[in-house]
């Protein structure tokens, strides 16, 4: 009887599939449409980027790039890459004896140290920023591309550290404990047993941590001017572009946005799990 | 502070450990072995984070503003005063809980949806995943540009574009921005979120237990019941978890306030509005309060949700 009745089910599910299938598609395509068109416009000339209605034959042109490039975006861009790897590297290398502290030979309170380092990325960022700009101007570490670096790494580390951690304690206890047995040093056990489960773990990370720094606009705006200006900070000059400059402006949001694109899309299964700081596997 | 019982030397071993046995005299030994790698991040953190906001908490305390260099000096709680009776501030308190409830509820809702959606087999589930998952990995200040010039724009807006081709040259044109400034923000917050929200949640949906679940369906249980008492209780800790990580990061947004609409039209939350005293104005003492105000009202939030979330991390704690 009871066969029967799943039978039925089945068949209900399997005529309802074809338009919750349908559905998702739509919605997957409403949410990438924005993105979508912006690149469209980007290829755009200016004169048929802001026509109303759209025109969607109108003929493609690099003359959006063109003009973008024309500003001189190249200095921001590279402040943006030597201050999200050179911080992604600095977090790493921080993060990772921590996690092993926290997780492979767990120190002792180690879950309230784990909490410690998330209720960081809760101080709102902006409660800091004065007492760090009066520091920076005070020793004239203002416009400086390492002031960022500092405090890039500062607030990716406890996301690495809960990262990390999640990844570490998925290697076997037994093993370590084998290591040991057999007179391993510390190094040697990192190096030949920890590393090479971790290492998928350590990458994730770093993506994560390289996005985030990369993204960051708040510090940037504040602490750097003309010399060190990320990425960012160099798309807020348009922020009051009006009228006839929409085709360059997609044109730099598609630019900045490439690095972070291209990276999200090579390991969206890290992604999520990295996100949830290790949380969700 | 948690970091101050750490550094004392302890005496019992975590419970788990003590079943790894080896001599009293080695692990007291390797206390400061194993302590030894945590400290550089520990330190770095206190350094960069907690002095900063100590130094925060005594400007708030004082008179400080850099155009009147001469009248610094301690003020008690004037600070705390002006910012709490300013109808300013406290507008920009109240966009503040309207944009993060806003943002992470509605993202959360359609990111469940979705998440449900993709739970599924289906043909070309893998491309609606990669579909969904571009809003988050646009650079903020680019999707800021994005919605306020090539979508919300009344003259040459997508939105607006869209309206003429189905209503024809006659179709209304809105303003988007300027008619509803705060949905604005939070639509375009939402785009940018829900993708983050989705895929939490459907990890969380993959994680379930099957065989449990098609035995429920065997023993009678319609696909609402099976949502609603199995799938719905184990997703609750993901919910929670997405709506903390999602709350930490909306409550500070500036990037999509800052780009959408520079804080006008009344859309300025906190951390916009410290931005301006402190950047802006030079008002140090008023900027800081604000911050503390903000930190107190964060930090009475976050124990609150992570009581809930900390349950999550506690399944996977027993080493």
């Amino acid at each position: 009887m009871s066969g029967q009745v799943t039978i039925v089910k089945g068949h209900n599910r399997r005529g309802g599939g074809w338009a919750l299938s349908g559905l998702a598609w739509i919605v997957g395509i409403l949410f990438v449409l924005p993105v979508l068109w912006m690149l469209l416009t980007s290829f755009h000339s200016e004169e048929n980027a802001a026509k109303n209605p759209p025109d969607l034959a109108a003929p493609l042109t690099l003359d959006g790039y063109r003009s973008f490039f024309s500003t001189g975006p190249w200095p921001s861009i590279a402040n943006s890459l030597t201050a999200s790897i050179l911080s992604t590297a600095l977090v790493i290398l921080l993060a990772f004896p921590a996690a092993y502290a926290l997780s492979i030979r767990p120190v002792r309170k180690w879950t309230d140290v784990l909490f410690f380092f998330l209720s960081t990325k809760m101080l709102p960022v902006v409660a800091g920023l004065l007492p760090i700009y009066l520091f920076a101007q005070s020793v004239g570490f203002l416009d400086n591309i390492w002031l960022l670096i500092i405090l890039y790494t500062s607030m990716n580390l406890p996301i690495a550290v809960w990262m990390l951690r999640s990844f570490l304690s998925e290697v076997p206890v037994e093993i370590l404990e084998a290591a040991s047995v057999d007179g391993a040093s510390l190094t040697r056990t990192l190096r030949s047993v920890v590393a090479p489960v971790v290492t998928p773990g350590i990458a994730s990370a770093a993506l994560i941590c390289f996005i985030f720094s990369w993204n960051e606009l708040l510090f940037a705006r504040v602490l750097t001017g003309t010399v060190a200006q990320t990425a960012p900070v160099f798309l807020t000059g348009f922020v009051t572009s009006q009228g006839l400059f929409l085709a360059k402006v997609c044109a730099a949001s598609i630019v900045v946005s490439l690095p972070v694109l291209i990276a999200g899309f090579a390991a969206q299964d890290k992604l999520v799990q990295g996100l949830s700081l290790g949380a969700v596997k | 502070m948690s970091t101050e019982t750490e550094a004392r030397p302890g005496r019992r071993r975590h419970a788990t450990e003590t079943a790894g046995s080896q001599g009293t005299v080695m692990r007291k030994a390797g206390d400061w072995a194993r302590r030894g790698p945590l400290l550089p991040a520990l330190i770095f953190m206190i350094v960069v984070t907690q002095l900063p906001f100590v130094v925060t908490i005594v400007v708030s305390f004082m008179d400080w503003n850099a155009y009147y260099p001469d009248e610094r000096g301690f003020a008690g709680f004037a600070n705390f005063r002006r910012v709490l009776t300013d109808a300013n501030t406290r507008h920009a308190i109240w966009v503040t809980i309207l944009l993060t409830a806003g943002v992470v509820l509605l993202s959360l809702v359609l990111g469940l949806l979705i998440a449900l959606l993709l739970d599924r087999k289906f043909r070309g589930r893998g491309a609606v995943r990669t579909m969904m998952i571009t809003p988050f990995l646009v650079v903020p200040v680019a999707a800021a540009l994005l919605w306020k010039h090539a979508l919300y724009n009344p003259t040459y807006g997508l939105f607006n574009g869209v309206l003429k081709w189905i209503f024809g040259a006659n179709a209304p044109q809105p303003d988007w921005i300027s008619n509803q400034p705060l949905w604005s923000i939070i639509f375009a917050l939402v785009w940018q979120w829900t993708p983050f929200m989705m895929l939490i949640l459907l990890a969380g949906l993959q994680s379930r237990p099957l065989d449990v679940i098609e035995a429920a369906g065997i023993d009678g249980a319609n696909q609402w019941e099976i949502f609603r008492y199995m799938t719905l209780p184990h997703l609750r800790q993901y919910l929670e978890l997405s709506a903390l990580l999602g709350s930490i990061y909306v409550v500070q947004n500036f990037d999509a306030v800052f780009t959408i609409t520079s804080g006008g039209l009344g859309t300025a939350n906190l951390p916009y509005t410290i931005y301006q005293t402190f950047y802006t104005a030079h008002d140090y003492g008023r900027a800081s309060a604000a911050g503390v105000i903000v930190v107190i009202g964060t930090i009475l939030i976050a124990t609150f949700a992570l009581r809930s979330v900390s349950t999550l991390f506690r399944e996977e704690t027993g080493r």
